[in-house]
């Protein structure tokens, strides 16, 4: 396997695991507090109606428009996501931003559907919406992610087969477990992922306006070892800076 | 008015979701890192088409994408401010 498919597996795979770790907090309090069929019907539909977005939008892409062009366009949408990722990892690790807590969310899921009437064993359209809705919004990204990285490399198939893996293992585990998964290293993982993102970003929009990289697709390999110590130096600077302004006697104002 | 007119149709309510879904996903809390990638793409991009030496265009957009990083990151941080401000 070439350098550039392995990093585009494992990016594909992280990306699409954290995001339903997220999905999956939202049908777990679905579930308990609204009863499991509607819940589970509303995931069923969501991951069917992003799995035609993935079908109808992808090769379509591949096919009418111009590598050039989607190279620059998607690599630049990765640059801009990677980035975004990379930024909160950044300021996560130096204690700056609250971490995402599965715990919380999951609670203010559970307090928000118990407030509304009905749920049981019966169809209950709220749940069906709910789980639809957090479903569809967690996995449009991931659709976002299969789509950029599966079509600039002319590999949707790998790309769609790794978000489906991440589906199937974390879907998997969250029903052995039968909860959310706040174990997760989600932060970790978004760091990481943010990391692979910005690499793919800067190489395809670089090959998109005639950039010529040294050693082609290895280039990634070395983007990405070069972005992780940036963000670690980033993230220790920022820690510093943090605690000795703290020692300093101020106080943080958001 | 009536009821229909009130309310928006399904294909606009769509539009809207469509409009805010990307614009959540490309500028959201941080127009920075979409203006300034943008700008690191375009000037990487006069780099190459001005006959620029290979390791200027090459280290150039790596380069420019570390320098958001760490402006925006530097933009992110809460302020931080002396206990004794604002306590006269």
């Amino acid at each position: 396997m070439r350098s550039s498919s392995a990093v585009l597996v494992v990016a594909v795979f992280l990306a699409s695991a954290v995001e339903m770790v997220e999905a999956l907090t939202v049908v777990v309090a679905v579930g308990v507090t609204r009863g499991w069929r509607s819940a589970v019907e509303g995931t069923v539909v969501a991951v069917l109606v992003l799995a035609g977005l993935v079908a109808a939008v992808g090769p379509a892409l591949v096919h009418y428009v111009p590598l050039g062009t989607l190279r620059v366009v998607v690599g630049g949408l990765l640059l801009v996501f990677g980035l975004q990722w990379l930024r909160k990892a950044v300021l996560r690790s130096a204690g700056l931003k609250a971490k995402h807590d599965e715990d919380t969310i999951f609670q203010a899921h559970v307090d928000e559907l118990s407030s509304v009437e009905g749920g049981g064993t019966g169809r209950d359209t709220t749940a069906f919406t709910v789980a639809f809705k957090g479903v569809f919004l967690e996995g449009l990204e991931v659709v976002v992610i299969v789509l950029t990285l599966g079509t600039t490399e002319h590999r949707l198939g790998l790309a769609s087969v790794a978000a489906l893996a991440a589906v199937v293992v974390v879907g998997t585990v969250g029903a052995v477990v039968a909860r959310q998964l706040s174990g997760v290293p989600e932060n970790a993982l978004k760091a990481v992922v943010g990391v692979m993102l910005v690499s793919y970003g800067t190489f395809w929009t670089g090959e998109g306006i005639g950039v010529h990289w040294p050693g082609s697709d290895a280039t990634i390999l070395v983007l990405v070892a070069a972005y992780g110590a940036v963000a670690w130096v980033l993230g220790r600077v920022l820690s510093a800076e943090r605690t000795g302004g703290e020692r300093a006697g101020g106080v943080h104002v958001a | 008015m009536s009821r229909d007119e009130q309310t928006p149709s399904i294909w606009r309510r769509a539009a809207v979701a469509f409009g805010r879904f990307w614009w959540d996903f490309l500028v959201g809390e941080t127009p920075e890192l979409l203006v300034g990638s943008v700008a690191a793409v375009g000037a990487a991009a006069l780099l190459v088409h001005s006959g620029a030496a290979r390791a200027v265009v090459v280290g150039a957009l790596p380069v420019l994408v570390v320098v958001i990083l760490a402006l925006s990151a530097f933009r992110g941080r809460p302020r931080v401010r002396s206990r004794g401000d604002g306590e006269k």
